[in-house]
């Protein structure tokens, strides 16, 4: 492997907080190391910057290990960065070529408002997750695994809109800042499984309206969330959400309002 | 009523209703140019003015117009009401544009759409509006030998100006007098950048199609592994190359034909 250190030039977008107006700045990333990870690049120029008093970049950041949902940042046009399949943390710095300038931005939508400079406030996704994205069970112990037998297809399948981390990639790569590929993964995880059933008619038409409410744009089937989603969460998903969503509308009469749940 | 309002309010509910006008106006596509198909009868005109006639005489066909001309106007005004949603959700845009992969037409369907629309608008000021509500286009009389089926085409005059069509016999002679649509086609197709119009309309079509038939399925969840390929394959095969070709030929032919 190369070990040449590199040096990079960094357009930054800051913004002291919500309500105040953002720009972009310069900054120099010297001595980067290609086996560091993208945030571990930002460490290194957080550090500088505080030794000189001047004020960090925020960007948010939890578990460096792709599985949490909690880094984010738009860098030289792709959501967690130019490779597939991976959130920021997992991206290294490999992927740039020394001399390079890299542009990142937070998520830009209008229900991810900016709080500071990358960290962008994605509780919408938290509200639309109570709305519905859940299963009651208010008594009673853990039935045997072998009580409820699930096909292996259905599991994989379920499994796999599962592995949404709700990190909001989808919603910042899509042309309409929608958050379909999200809600959809979450409706379609919970409806496919037996102890998602009960509710899962209920669950596709609150989560939508909670989604709609938060001011997501709409779906046109352009496919950028699915390339850009670090989990390859399937376009699919999205259609299995219309299609529960369809079928409880215009044929089930669900009554959303009536069920009550307690504690 | 408030249920099936909220159903429609909804953003599923916007994007069913683009979907189902969207899919219904790929079913008048087929109607429309195998109708047209006709003008490349060499009969002067005469299957072509029959069908136009018919067409607008025959109250089912009339009551179906009504809902498609209804459908284009819905589906356009559904189109602007979802894109302005979806520009509110992105008040502050990117620095750099957005890389990841996606069709050229997933990505301007507003502006393939727009196009589509204008052409509409002077397609039927042109023919339709002309036909049914102006007396400018001019009557043509077919007199067919029963007998031989033998067929002679002269110009009619109307005596009244509320005439519309007739058909008469005089012994084993068929006499029917129809506006001239044919003649209205003609003049039309004979100037270039009416043809010009038309194929860049169809081209506009083409990528139209290319996206929204496969993805109208999608937002009505009919997606499958096994039928999705085939519900491609027609949106960009049938619907994006023959039907736009079919429609192109027509004032291409006419023009070089002149």
């Amino acid at each position: 492997m190369d070990n040449a250190h590199m040096n990079l030039t960094l357009k930054v977008w800051r913004q002291k907080d919500a309500k105040t107006a953002g720009k972009f700045e310069t900054y120099k990333a010297e001595n980067i190391s290609p086996d560091m990870s993208f945030l571990e690049m930002l460490d290194v120029v957080n550090e500088s910057l505080t030794k000189t008093g001047a004020e960090p970049i925020h960007f948010d950041h939890d578990c460096r290990e792709g599985i949490c949902g909690m880094c984010s940042l738009y860098i030289n046009g792709h959501p967690h960065g130019p490779k597939r399949a991976i959130t920021t943390c997992q991206l290294h710095m490999r992927s740039f070529t020394d001399g390079e300038t890299i542009t990142i931005e937070p998520w830009r939508a209008a229900p991810f408002p900016v709080m500071k400079d990358l960290a962008v406030d994605r509780s919408a996704f938290d509200r639309i997750q109570q709305a519905g994205g859940y299963i009651s069970i208010n008594t009673g112990g853990v039935p045997d695994a072998n009580a409820i037998p699930i096909p292996k297809v259905v599991a994989d399948e379920a499994f796999n809109s599962a592995t949404c981390i709700g990190c909001g990639a989808c919603v910042a790569a899509c042309k309409n800042a929608s958050a379909m590929l999200f809600v959809s993964a979450k409706i379609t995880q919970l409806g496919l499984l037996p102890q998602g059933q009960p509710e899962r008619y209920r669950r596709v038409q609150t989560m939508v309206a909670q989604m709609d409410e938060e001011g997501f744009g709409n779906c046109t089937n352009t496919g950028a969330c699915e390339a850009e989603c670090p989990k390859e969460i399937s376009l699919m998903n999205i259609s299995t959400m219309n299609n529960d969503f369809l079928s409880a509308k215009l044929f089930r009469q669900e009554e959303v309002h009536e069920v009550q749940h307690e504690g | 009523m408030s249920e099936t309002k909220q159903t429609f309010n909804s953003s599923l509910g916007k994007k069913l209703i683009m979907a189902l006008t969207g899919l219904f106006l790929c079913t008048f596509l087929i109607v429309h140019l195998g109708g047209n198909l006709l003008l490349f009868c060499k009969d002067g005109g005469y299957s072509f003015n029959m069908y136009a006639n018919f067409l607008t005489h025959f109250p089912p066909i009339e009551v179906v117009a009504y809902i498609l001309y209804a459908s284009i106007l819905v589906h356009a005004l559904y189109a602007i009401i979802l894109t302005t949603k979806n520009r509110k959700a992105r008040p502050i845009g990117y620095a750099v544009a957005t890389k990841a992969p996606a069709s050229w037409s997933s990505k301007n369907m507003g502006l393939l759409g727009s196009i589509l629309f204008v052409f509409i608008v002077i397609h039927m000021g042109d023919f339709w509006y002309k036909y049914k509500f102006t007396n400018t286009v001019a009557f043509k009389e077919y007199r067919t030998n029963l007998a031989t089926g033998e067929r002679t085409e002269a110009a009619y005059t109307p005596e009244k100006a509320d005439f519309e069509h007739s058909q008469s016999f005089d012994g084993n002679t068929e006499i029917i007098r129809v506006k001239d649509l044919h003649a209205r086609v003609q003049e039309s197709f004979s100037q270039l950048w009416y043809v010009a119009l038309y194929v860049i309309a169809m081209g506009a079509l083409t990528f139209h199609m290319a996206h929204g038939f496969q993805s109208a399925f999608r937002t009505m969840g009919w997606v499958h592994r096994k039928y999705t390929p085939i519900v491609e394959f027609i949106g960009t095969w049938f619907f994006g190359a023959i039907i736009p070709l079919g429609f192109a030929a027509m004032p291409v032919v006419y023009y070089f034909m002149k």
